[in-house]
């Protein structure tokens, strides 16, 4: 009936099991009795958990993505930790656990913390850049999160019931194999990868649509803002990488649970397959995770340089060679399988052409900033430090290019550092600086400045302190996840690796006081304009938060920086002759009753209840067949009432709350009397 | 806030709309159709990586049956020919034509899916099942994933049988009919590629 | 004239400021523990060419990567809003110099680095016998949860947990793996190579003369990995001699039965020898996971390849 879910799956056999179980189980008690405490269980389902509307659901991404990221990096610290005692000791945690968390580690923080962020970006900005109302298909859109979260829930799940994989976020067979790892948690790995990854692929072809598709009169391609550019590349790339995922993983899964033989030792299996098939989806991923950091770079360092983005057009090639190179590099993941010397330096140099463009991109923020009027807000700190510290990692980049060299630092912390190198600054840094700088676009009022740069210095400096030495440690012949380790020459290394650890511990504190402290003093920092920056992008056209139909009219585009030109040529916060209706969609609770029975048909396929996964299939089934049938999902938001609330806002802006152009203008007497546009 | 009533111009502009979205929907779907064929690619790179990898067990030459293969073909085939019929009554708007090539085409698909269970059931019976070797693993994925396909496809066209009495040939109606089409269609490239990468050279 | 100036008295100043730095350098590497580094210093030539390739290439990046941490500081300090007097041209937004120039220089980087992967490839290929006037020794390894068993062909030995070499000979390693994936790596003197059960991969090295190297398995296994590994022992004539005498004098035997013994998992396990092995024992071990399988070439073989007894 139950499978294999016993009495024996609860963490009842080691404290650390148990505390990590017990705070996840009261840390859900508690978001419960909050949400019951508020009264909000009706508000919570009917304006957020089935809302359709993009922006909603973006935030929903993001909030996702920040929980997440508390897990991943309580188990980054119990890793430093770790290693930063166990010289010749077993530490405090025995191997089992230390594999549970290294895996759990990367795991989360590939697929639960940077894909939900972007995503959530994505779905916050991109339709208010091209001047859309929405996504392409909103309800889609509903059912891509909450199959992200349902993978990201059967994560969370293997720490209270069952384990999680002991064979890293990678999970290379023959060790994943039912031979090698029979228990669960390699399953509980495959599925939260299978349902999240079925929600990535959805959330790249939605987004390929909405930006072809959905574009404002006047948004030309070579129009469209850098952040839409790397949407779009993004999205294609997920289109085309994930599927690959999903393949590795039904493979192994098969492997595992109906005794096939595609990875396994012996009986005709072959592992390189899985090592080829995983890369092939595994390299563009790096890039679906950096592109659009570098996205959200370029829109922060236009804006608070206050000038035109330098070299747009270089930038857009340069984002859609890297997007096509990331499909011909995979097999720098293991040059040392084997592969003829042809072979490796063939990739080896495909490898170092990728460097060309993202060498480019980096030089044209750089000529942004040149002759800029720079100001240090936290979303351009985020980027100066990114902008540095990237370059580091793409030095190691290349190093690790060259596949003889690539024999001797493969496999070592070095490693580790280097891709630490290429996410943390180019990608999370991006998203941090894409939060301070969109933040009041989602909500309304502006982060805290103060805590903003607190966070980013203990981000920076912990970076650098839990990093450097791990590439040091690669010299000295260090392998990765090392439980414990006999040479005591390390342990400096390890102990200041662990501070770097808690440096950044700081820097998450940070975001969380930060968040708590721009809450508590919304009412002073309110973004009355909707453009709090002097934007330069159709995202600060509309209001903060923006009206469910974003554009009360849409705009018509004549420039890459459109709203910056409206503002110049005096037509933004234009009043239109009539207002007019506008068609909505309808909000649907079946995005989240999908999640629900994603979540469960994972958790039944991972413990072998075979009904439950059948009727969880079935029912999934039928909930496709009833959205197949309904012809009346959307709704008209009358003129009267849009009328009502862009009249409001407009109310509310003051020539006072306006921004100066007058540094724009082309040659102008420095007269006070242009403003940007008329209310 | 609130839904208002319909009025004579709001249903213009929520048909406007509906027109915009389902030309939405047909090229997001030729870019889901895409994403599948990768799918299927990395499938058929998997069969060919292990298709000489036949452990202990039987290889290709023991297992496959061309005959059996050339029927499943020819069902297949036709019922992409039949759905193609139903597409031209669909432009005429018949809608009764239309439900009558469906039921069809549907049959053939239950026929290819009752010949493709014939013959793997016929395999594991002769112990040639998915379990036995790499080679066999990688034949029934690929072969089974199609089948699949069929077999949601094959639903896909009952779901349509029951919406065109109920709604008529609506735009959107006629929009799901055009997408199944391009899903049965491509069932019907992928399995030719099946055909001749993994029957043909299997028995050669 | 100011600027010849300067320059004449900065490198007046720069030997003893070399000498200083020179001796920091120097303190800070023993401090550090990095004097040890075997990757820094490698102990045979095929490590030393990996790790000069390494630095050559990261000197040639320095070409790119300085002006770029540098100008980014620098522009950022420069341009930074509260200082009045700077440039500002809120318009300006492209330059075809600069372009060129940043998609050329780099891309001539790559070409130089591109030349270098394509020969240094070729030449370091692990598969690639190493010139000597000397014929290689050959030594077969196995990996196995969690250690490296090393069968000695020329010898009919075979060794767990400890390598034992002529330093005046080349190396010549073929590895298999008789479980998960394995790595075997000896960073002192050069890269590694995957150990894949049913294939066979091949190691080429060379030591610089008789010494302890660190050795082990650095691909992630299991409970046993981070134990999992060994010394590697370059030794001079007399003592390779020794040392083959102690193994041939060894009890034990590696016979199907005892390789099956061995064959379970054990973590830590000491360093033991084997007087003799079962013949062709490492051929037996690939063809256990062969992608088709025969009829077995002997008892023994059908024995370690069906697993229990």
């Amino acid at each position: 009936m139950l499978g294999r879910l016993t009495i024996e799956a609860l963490p009842f056999y080691s404290w650390v099991a148990m505390g990590g179980a017990g705070v996840t189980v009261l840390g859900g008690v508690a978001v419960f009795l909050l949400i019951t405490y508020l009264r909000a269980w009706k508000v919570l389902w009917t304006d957020w958990l089935t809302s359709v509307d993009h922006k909603k659901i973006g935030i929903m991404y993001v909030v996702l993505s920040l929980v997440m990221l508390v897990r991943g990096f309580v188990d980054a610290l119990m890793m430093r930790a770790q290693q930063a005692v166990a010289l010749n000791n077993e530490g405090y945690l025995p191997p089992e656990h230390f594999e549970q968390i290294f895996s759990s580690h990367g795991t989360i923080m590939i697929f639960f913390v940077a894909m939900p962020f972007l995503t959530g970006l994505i779905n916050i900005v991109v339709p208010q850049q091209i001047g859309a109302r929405d996504v392409a298909f909103p309800f889609l859109n509903s059912v891509s999160l909450w199959l992200t979260a349902a993978g990201a829930g059967l994560v969370l799940v293997s720490l209270v019931i069952g384990k999680f994989s002991q064979a890293g976020w990678t999970g290379y067979p023959p060790y994943s194999g039912i031979e090698y790892s029979p228990g669960v948690g390699v399953d509980y790995w495959l599925w939260a990868l299978i349902v999240s990854g079925f929600g990535s692929t959805l959330a790249g072809i939605n987004f390929i649509v909405t930006i072809i598709k959905n574009r404002c009169p006047g948004m030309k391609f070579m129009r469209m803002p850098l952040f839409t550019w790397t949407a779009l590349c993004v999205s294609i790339l997920i289109a085309f990488a994930f599927p690959g995922l999903t393949v590795v993983a039904a493979q192994l899964t098969l492997d595992r649970t109906l005794g096939f033989h595609f990875f396994t030792n012996g009986d005709g299996g072959n592992m390189m397959l899985f090592a080829n098939l995983l890369w092939i989806w595994g390299h563009p991923e790096v890039y679906i995770l950096i592109l659009p950091a570098f996205g959200i770079f370029s829109e922060v360092v236009a804006t608070f340089s206050r000038k035109r983005l330098f070299g747009y057009a270089s930038l857009v090639y340069a984002t859609a060679c890297i997007a096509l190179l990331s499909f011909t590099v995979w097999l720098h993941h293991f040059f040392t399988m084997g592969s003829s010397s042809n072979v490796n330096a063939v990739f080896g140099i495909a490898t170092m052409i990728i460097a060309v463009p993202t060498g480019v991109k980096i030089f044209d923020w750089l000529f942004t900033l040149y002759r800029g009027r720079i100001e240090f807000h936290p979303a351009m700190v985020f980027t100066i430090g990114f902008m540095v510290t990237f370059v580091i990692g793409g030095v190691t980049g290349v190093l690790l290019a060259l596949p003889p060299a690539d024999y001797l630092m493969h496999n070592s912390t070095f490693l580790v550092a280097h891709f630490h190198n290429m996410l943390i600054p180019g990608a999370l840094f991006g998203y941090f600086a894409g939060m301070n700088y969109w933040f009041p676009k989602a909500f309304g009022f502006k982060l805290d400045v103060k805590w903003g740069m607190r966070s980013f210095w203990f981000w920076f400096i912990g970076f650098y302190l839990a990093f450097m030495p791990l590439y040091v440690l690669g010299f000295m012949g260090m392998s990765r996840r090392m439980e414990h380790y006999a040479d005591p020459t390390w342990q400096p290394y390890l102990i200041v690796a662990a501070l770097g650890a808690i440096c950044v511990l700081c820097g998450i504190v940070c975001i969380a006081v930060q968040l708590y402290v721009s809450a508590k003093n919304w009412g002073s920092a309110r973004d009355i304009t909707g453009d709090p920056w002097n934007g330069r992008t159709l995202e600060w056209a509309t209001s903060s938060p923006p009206a469910p139909y974003n554009f009360a009219v849409l705009p018509q585009v004549e420039d890459i920086d459109a709203f910056h030109d409206m503002k110049i040529r005096g037509v933004a916060y234009q009043v239109p002759d009539r207002y007019e209706d506008i068609v909505m969609p309808k909000s649907s609770g079946l995005g989240p009753i999908l999640g629900g029975l994603a979540f469960v048909l994972g958790f039944a396929m991972v413990w072998y209840i075979w009904w439950l996964a059948a009727l969880c299939l079935v029912l999934s089934l039928v909930c496709v067949g009833i959205r197949a049938f309904d012809d009346d999902s959307d709704y008209i938001f009358p003129a009267a009432e849009v009328e009502r609330m862009e009249k409001a806002r407009l109310e509310q802006i003051t020539p006072a709350d306006l921004h100066d152009m007058r540094d724009f203008l082309p040659v102008g007497p420095a007269s006070g009397e242009i403003l940007p546009g008329r209310v | 806030m609130s839904e208002t009533a319909v009025t004579g111009t709001a249903s213009d502009l929520l048909e406007e709309e509906e027109k915009k979205s389902l030309e939405s929907r047909e090229f997001g779907f030729w870019v889901y159709l895409m994403t599948d064929a990768i799918i299927f690619a990395l499938l058929f790179a998997t069969y060919v990586v292990l298709s000489k990898n036949s452990a202990a067990g039987p290889t290709s030459k023991d297992v496959f049956d061309l005959r059996h293969t050339a029927g499943e073909t020819a069902l297949l085939l036709i019922s992409s020919l039949t759905f193609g019929m139903a597409t031209i009554a669909m432009a005429k708007g018949l809608s009764g034509r239309v439900i009558m090539w469906l039921v069809v085409t549907a049959l053939l698909g239950v026929g290819f899916l009752a010949m493709e269970m014939m013959e793997f059931h016929g395999m594991i019976a002769k112990g040639a099942g998915p379990d036995v070797s790499g080679f066999l693993s990688a034949f029934f994925t690929l072969v089974g994933t199609h089948g699949l396909h069929v077999t949601f496809g094959t639903i896909g066209i009952l779901v349509m049988i029951v919406q065109i009495p109920l709604k008529g040939l609506t735009p959107p109606v006629r929009s799901r009919l055009l997408r199944l089409g391009l899903f049965w269609h491509f069932l019907d490239i992928v399995w030719i590629g099946i055909f001749s990468v993994v029957y043909l050279p299997g028995v050669m | 004239m100011i600027e010849a100036n300067s320059g004449r008295s900065a490198r007046r100043s720069s030997r003893p400021l070399a000498a200083v730095l020179l001796l920091t350098a120097g303190a800070l590497l023993q401090g550090c523990g990095l004097s040890d580094a075997p990757v820094l210093f490698p102990k045979g030539p095929i490590a030393l060419a990996e790790r000069n390739l390494l630095f050559t290439a990261f000197a040639i990046m320095m070409i790119v990567a300085i002006p770029a941490i540098v100008l980014t500081l620098f522009f950022a300090w420069r341009y930074r809003k509260r200082k009045n007097g700077a440039v500002y041209t809120p318009e300006w937004d492209g330059s075809w110099i600069i372009e060129a120039v940043v998609w050329l220089v780099p891309g001539a980087i790559v070409v130089v680095l591109g030349t270098l992967v394509w020969t240094r490839t070729h030449e370091f290929d692990p598969y690639k016998p190493i010139v000597s006037d000397k014929p290689a020794f050959r030594v077969q390894a196995v990996a196995l949860d969690w250690k490296w068993l090393f069968v000695y062909p020329e010898l009919g030995v075979a060794s767990v947990n400890e390598l034992a070499f002529p330093a005046d000979r080349p190396l010549s390693i073929e590895i298999t793996s008789d479980t998960v994936m394995n790595s075997l790596m000896i960073p002192a003197l050069g890269g590694q190579i995957y150990a894949m059960a049913g294939m066979r991969s091949e190691l080429n090295l060379m030591a610089d003369g008789p010494g302890v190297f660190m050795g082990r398995n650095t691909m992630y296994s299991g409970d046993g990995f981070s134990d999992q590994h060994f010394k590697a022992h370059a030794l001079n004539e007399d003592d390779f001699t020794a040392w083959k005498e102690k193994v041939t004098a060894s009890p034990d035997v590696l016979d199907a039965k005892a390789y099956l013994e061995l064959h379970k998992q054990s973590v830590a396990n000491p360093v033991s020898y084997y007087s003799s092995t079962e013949a062709k024992l490492f051929e037996i071990i690939l063809r256990k996971y062969a992608p088709i399988m025969g009829p077995y070439e002997s008892e023994a073989a059908e024995l370690i390849c069906r697993g229990a007894a």
